[in-house]
Parts: structure tokens; sequence; C-alpha cells
């Protein structure tokens, strides 16, 4: 009885696999959306959701992509890393999309990874990452180390700043930002007692790793923060953080109990942007400072006409369990964003959906004008785009400090800077 | 001449029933599903992801035969699961030679870390045979160990289920650091070759589906085989009433750590042939969440029972990846809601709807059932009861 069962359920269960992939039309063109609506991620991702496939409407309006509507098709990845390669399987393999748009951590990258790989698919990657990889199949949009990380620290060391204490949730994005930017404050000629957060060095006395580490949900920063008001008692000192979601709350909550503030000792973060504030309470870092290429406080029409069109766009969405309220827009958004109109600019000039004929026009450099301003993509697969460093308010947003025009994207970083 | 055979009993014919549906089940995950896919009724993908519920299916027996036939609920058979998984990906990362992103002969993240020559705990991962035995050393080690103390403590019940998920977590918090030298959150992927094949042509993915499911198919048997031995009734005895089996002289701790020891091998084995068919293992998989998961799975398609793990992993699997497809709004909701269901009217599973239906329309006496969790029967009344 059980197993007459079990192969009537399984075979159920497999035709409901099988099915869904059947259905295809000649006008359209399959595009794969791929981030986690649920798990720890969802919070991030479902807004790259929306606004994906708020930019497809856009595209469709106007008449689509050489003619052909975009056909989204939307799964969710979990915050489940094997899930994810499993999706991008189905994406690739069942549903032949033309191109996916998806991911946000590291490891969920490095998960699809050698699923693209093998199918010669092509991934739109939005969101800051730590480089040290470079796919054909992959197109990184994101802020590369040196689109975000080294621009920020230019800037303390403009503002007069002299020692630099590095913090980090501990997992490859923060160790690795942190290695180049230890090799990047020598090269500046900052001595390495001024580099706060400690070493740990392998046998023969290398540096392995650079600044303090805290776990995932890691809530008691009391010690670390005494330490940094200690490093910090000379004056001229800063905090550059990679901490990642919500531990930021019990860090920032610390920190301003412990009568540090962003005149005394700022903190620069790479990983809270507008949309973090959704989650987290801004008064506490007022003052503090963001680095992405991309603020919602930027000035110009493309910006404008962007948030306008994605807040009337939410507003007459019917996806299920959208939020339509005090939606925001950020630098991963936007990101998404100009990706789908630089596949689009490259679709139309390749005349072709094809990826390798896709691939070869956006390394061929395409250039896109987006709400964070121009965009350029680069034979190396990343994008030429402008840095802005932000201080927050107590709004969410970002007050614009500085402007760097034109960053080239780097992902090989590690070992570029030499010491002086 | 010779006495013709009597008739058959209900419960002969409901044995042989069992027998030919066991053989026909073996067939079909066996041989069948892979010649199906060979003729191209059945997709690579498709196929893929049967291996895959598979591996969950061997998992989801290991927690079945410990919790529904010895009572230890164990919410850290993922941490078994992994360790295997993670024996196979050191062969794995070892097999990717000088392919990887840097195009050194050594796992990138090592690279990146700064080593210029490979660790030597990684060296022996060279070898297939190493790896293989490594599988099933190391995650009996660990059980052994930690089973020992907790079974001559008399750790029991909720403080061994306690225990269990604390153990695998504080396993997952040390595989997330990078100097643990295991690749710290993207553990190891982008794996290209395993035994010489490449990891990517359908036939070498093929390959891995029937040794999974031969797998699945030989765990079960032995499973069946076990619980039906004297062992398998001392086992059960323990379950239901530990203290009437110590009286009686058996020495229940050794019996325990026995089958928590098998079943971190069997849990090893799933997870070793689960990471080259899903191409990533890292510290997320010994998270205590997923060895709750594997508790659901046990408990949707009913435990003590064997096969009911089996049909629970790839049912909830297969609905899942249907579900985050179809409705990747909705499927959390789902989902929640069916294991509602399930635990409300469904206390047997999914395997425990014949018997209930048979149950309702006939009001049977209790042999004529088709009770198919006979062994779940307790067969010492437990304390409370008595």
């Amino acid at each position: 009885m059980k197993l007459r069962k079990f192969v009537a359920l399984t075979s159920l269960a497999a035709a409901g696999l099988i099915l869904p992939a059947t259905a295809s039309a000649a006008d359209t063109v399959k595009v794969g959306v791929l981030h986690s609506l649920s798990g720890t991620m969802a919070i991030s991702e479902t807004s790259l959701r929306d606004v994906l496939l708020f930019t497809f409407d856009e595209i469709n309006a106007k008449g689509g992509v050489m003619g052909k509507k975009i056909e989204p098709v939307v799964v969710d990845g979990a915050s489940n890393w094997p899930l994810f390669a499993e999706k991008a399987k189905q994406l690739l393999e069942q549903d032949k999309c033309a191109v996916v748009f998806g991911c946000w951590t590291s490891v969920s990258r490095k998960s699809v990874l050698p699923v693209f790989e093998k199918n010669n698919g092509l991934l739109f990657y939005p969101v800051q990452y730590e480089g040290e990889e470079e796919s054909q199949n992959v197109f990184y949009t994101a802020e590369a180390v040196n689109q975000q990380a080294t621009p920020a620290v230019d800037y303390y060391l403009n503002a007069g700043k002299k020692k630099f204490y590095l913090l980090g949730s501990d997992y490859v994005y923060p160790q690795t930002t942190n290695l180049v930017l230890l090799e990047y404050l020598l090269s500046k000629g900052v001595p390495i007692e001024n580099i706060g957060g400690g070493f740990k060095k392998d046998e023969s006395g290398k540096i392995i790793s650079a600044g303090k580490y805290t776990p995932f949900g890691h809530t008691d920063y009391q010690q670390i923060v005494s330490e940094i008001k200690q490093f910090a008692a000379g004056g001229k000192a800063c905090v550059i953080s990679t901490l990642n979601g919500d531990t930021n709350v019990p860090f920032f909550k610390e920190y301003a109990a412990s009568g540090l503030t962003a005149e005394t000792c700022p903190v620069v973060s790479f990983s809270i942007s507008e949309d973090e504030f959704r989650g987290l309470p801004a008064k506490q870092l007022v003052g503090q400072l963001g680095c992405w290429t991309y603020f919602q406080s930027i000035k110009s029409k493309a910006n404008t006409k962007f948030i306008t069109d994605f807040k009337a766009w939410l507003k007459k969405s019917d996806v299920t369990g959208i939020v339509k309220d005090g939606r925001v827009t950020c630098s991963p958004m936007v990101l998404s964003y100009d990706g789908v109109y630089l596949w689009k600019a490259a679709v139309e000039k390749a005349k072709s959906f094809e990826v390798d004929a896709v691939r070869k026009e956006l390394q061929g450099g395409l250039s896109f004008d987006g709400p964070g301003g121009k965009v350029t993509t680069q034979k190396n697969m990343h994008l030429t785009k402008n840095v802005y460093i932000g201080e927050t308010k107590a709004d969410g947003q970002f007050k614009i400090l500085k402007t760097f025009d034109g960053v080239v994207g780097e992902p090989w970083l590690k070992g570029k800077f030499k010491a002086k | 001449m010779m006495t013709p055979f009597p008739p058959p009993t209900p419960k002969e014919i409901l044995a042989r029933l069992e027998i030919f549906l066991i053989c026909a089940g073996s067939l079909l995950l066996v041989v069948f599903l892979p010649l199906l896919n060979i003729s191209g009724t059945i997709d690579n993908y498709t196929l893929n992801l049967w291996g895959k519920y598979l591996c969950y299916g061997i998992l989801a027996i290991s927690v079945d035969l410990l919790w529904g036939y010895t009572g230890l609920l164990s919410l850290g058979q993922a941490l078994f699961f992994s360790l295997g998984g993670y024996m196979m990906g050191m062969y794995l990362m070892r097999m990717i030679g000088s392919l990887g992103q840097y195009k050194k002969p050594m796992p990138d993240f090592l690279v990146f870390l700064g080593w210029t020559e490979l660790p030597t705990f990684w060296k022996p991962f060279d070898s297939f045979l190493f790896a293989a035995i490594m599988i099933v050393l190391l995650p009996s080690i660990i059980a052994l160990v930690f089973g020992y103390l907790a079974f001559r403590s008399r750790i029991k019940g909720v403080y061994f289920s306690i225990l269990t998920q604390a153990l695998t977590y504080a396993a997952a918090l040390m595989f997330f650091r990078n100097d643990m030298l295991m690749g710290g959150n993207n553990g190891f992927t982008d794996f290209k070759f395993i035994l010489g094949q490449n990891l990517r042509e359908p036939a070498t993915q093929r390959g891995l589906y029937i040794a999974t499911a031969v797998l699945t198919v030989g765990a079960f048997l032995i499973c069946r085989w076990l619980t039906k031995t004297k062992f398998g009734l001392v086992q059960r005895a323990i379950r239901d009433s530990e203290t009437r089996v110590l009286f009686s002289g058996y020495a229940a701790a050794n019996y325990k750590l026995f089958v928590f020891v098998l079943c971190a091998v069997l849990a090893a084995l799933g997870g070793a042939l689960y990471v080259p068919q899903v191409g990533i293992i890292n510290p997320s998989e010994m998270w205590p969440d997923k060895s709750l998961e594997a508790v659901v799975w046990c408990a949707v398609g009913g435990r003590g029972t064997l096969v009911g793990p089996i049909i629970g992993a790839v049912s909830v699997n297969a609905l899942k990846s249907w579900a985050t497809t179809e409705y990747p709004d909705l499927w959390l909701i789902l989902l929640g809601g069916l294991f509602i269901l399930v635990v409300l009217f469904l206390p047997k599973g999914i395997v425990g709807i014949p018997g209930m239906i048979a149950g309702a329309f006939k009001r049977a006496p209790k042999e004529e059932a088709p009770a198919e969790p006979a062994a779940a029967e307790p067969i010492v009344k437990t304390e409370a009861e008595a």
C-alpha cells in the first residue's frame, strides 16, 4: 500500500515539475528573476524583485526588447543556497531564460556560478561584493571593493583622519574588503599601528586576516565599542564597518551610549543603504557615513523620474504581498534597474538574444544614463560608475558629501596596492 | 500426493503485497527512472532533482531509525549529513586542480587566505578512497564520542534533543570561520570532476543518481531487517520504556550508541552523495533548522515506518521545488498549512492514510486493518499507561 502511494504521489509531484515549463509564446522573451523572497535575505532581496518587475513593465510599455515583451519567470531562492543552484538550473534548462537577474549574497552567487557556466547562461549580479572573481557568465553591475571601500578611505584621508578601525561580520566579503583596505592604507603611508581591530597571522608571520569580526546575529558590542573608544582617544580616528544586517542595531546603540559620535569618530558602513533603514532605527546613525554608487537623494532628472515612476507602479501593482508604503530606492535596486537596460541595449545592438552575442556587446562598452548617473560596461564584465559618499539623516536618507566620477570597476585588488 | 497449500491468511497477503511493492519501488527508482532519462522521457534536471530528494530521504531514514524506533529525537542529524558532504567536498575541491579562479593547484579560498602550500590535513583528500573512508569514519567518531558521553550520563528526551541541536549549531559556527580552512561561509563549490568524470556531463549525474537510489534502497532494507530482528525489539522497548529494559538486564546505552552511530553513518553517506549533485556544501547545511526540516519530513511521511520518511522527504521537497516556482510569494504558507494539517489530521503521516481510510469504512478489527506502522505499535506500555 505504502509504496503504491509513494509512486502515485511522487509521479504527481514530478508531473507538477514538468508541466509549467510547457507554455511559451513566440512574441515574448523569458527573463529569470532569482532572489530570496523568504528566509533571512528576503527583507533585502524582495525589493530587488519589485524593482525588476517594475523595470520589465516599463520596458514592455515601450515595446519590449527587440519587439519582444519580457516575460518574467520569478522564483524563490528562499535564502537556501542549494535551492539557488536548483532554481538556476530550472531557469536555464527548463524555462530557457535568455538572461537571469538575481542573487544577493556571495554564497548564492558562488552556488549558481557552475550552473551558469555549464549552460552558458547570463546572470546580472547587482550587490556590492568582494571581487576576486571574473566569470564570463556573470555581469557584475555590483560595486567592486574599489567602488566603495577605497573611495571611502580616500574621503577619510582627505578629512584628515589618521587612525582606522576595521570591523565586520565574519564572512568572505568583510574579510576580503579589510585585507584590501589594509594594503591600501599601508600604501597610503598609514602606519600599521594606526590600523585597529587586530590581525591574524599564519606561521610565517604573514597577515591572513585584518580587523575585528563578529558572527551574524551578534548582539553584545560592549567590549568592542570600548576598544574603539580607547583606539579613538587620541582623536583623528574613524571606523570602517562591514557589519551586516541586524547586528548594526546593537552596535550603533552601544556606540551612541558610549559617547562616541560622528564628530569624534565617524563610522562608514558599506552594508547599510536606504532600504535597510526600513528595518533599522536611523536616529542612532545620524551623521554616520555611507558609500554607494547611488543614493535616493541624487538630484537628477533621471533619478526623479525613476523614483516617481517606481512609486506610481507600486501603487497599482497587484503582485501578491508587495509592500506599497514607505518604500525607498537604494543602490542594489538601481544597479538591478541599470542591468536590465544594459542587457536590453546589448541585445538590440547584437540583434540577438544569444548569450555569446550579448556578452560581446556588453564587453564592447555600452553606456546607460541611469538614476545614479552614467554607467558604462567594461571588458571585465564590471561597470564604470560614479561613487558617492553620503551622511545619514534622521529620515534614513543620505546627504551627499562627495562624488567620485567614473570609477572603473576592478575585481582583482588583493596584492594590487603596495606599501611604500 | 501432496497436500494443497492452505489459503493464505490476510496477514500473509499483506506481507506478500508489501514485498511486491518494495521490489516494484526499488526497480522504479534504481532501473526505470535512469532508463527513462536515457530515452529522454525524463530530462536531466528532473532526474537530478530526484537524486537530491533521495539524499534527503536517506537523511530522513536516519532520523526515523533514531526517533521513530528508538525514541531519540536527534535535532542534529544534519550535522552528520554535512560532515559527509564536507569530506566528499574536500575530495571534489582537490579534483578541480588548477582550474579555479586563481589558476593555482589549490582551492581558491586557500590561495586567497595566503596559503602557498596545501595545508597538511588537506593532502590525503587527493585520494577518493581516503575521502570515502573519512566520510564514514569522521561522523562515526563524533557520534561515538558524543553518544558515549550523552548515553552514559543517561541524557534523554528533550535534553538529548537540545544537546544534539547545540552540537550542530556549534559545528556550524566553527565551519563558518575562515581560519578553519574549510571555505568559511561560502563553503565548497564549483566542482568539476569526480573519479575522472566531468561532473557537468548528464551521464555522470545519472551515475550519481543511480548510486543514490541504490543507497536509498539499501539503507531502507538494512534498517527494515534490523528493526525486525531481536535487536529491533530491544530498540523499540527502549523507546517505550527504557527503565524496564534496564531492569531486564539490557545495556540500553550500548544499544542506543550503536543506533546513533549507525544513523550518523547513514546520514553522512546521504550527504556525501548530495554534494556532487547540488554542487555546493557550506555551513548553512548544518544550521539547526535543517535538522528540524528532516524531522518534519519524517513526521509528514509517517514516523516509525522507514518508508514514510522517504515519502515525506521526497514529497515535501518536490512540493517545495514546485511551489517556490509557481507561488513564490505564498509557498511558505502552503507548506506551513500542510504541516499543520498533517499534525492535526494525519498523526501517522502519509503512509497512515490507507489505514485511516480502511478504518473509517470497515471499522475493521485491529489485525485486519493494513496497519503499516505495525513496527510503530508499542510493545511495552509506557510508565504513564501502566
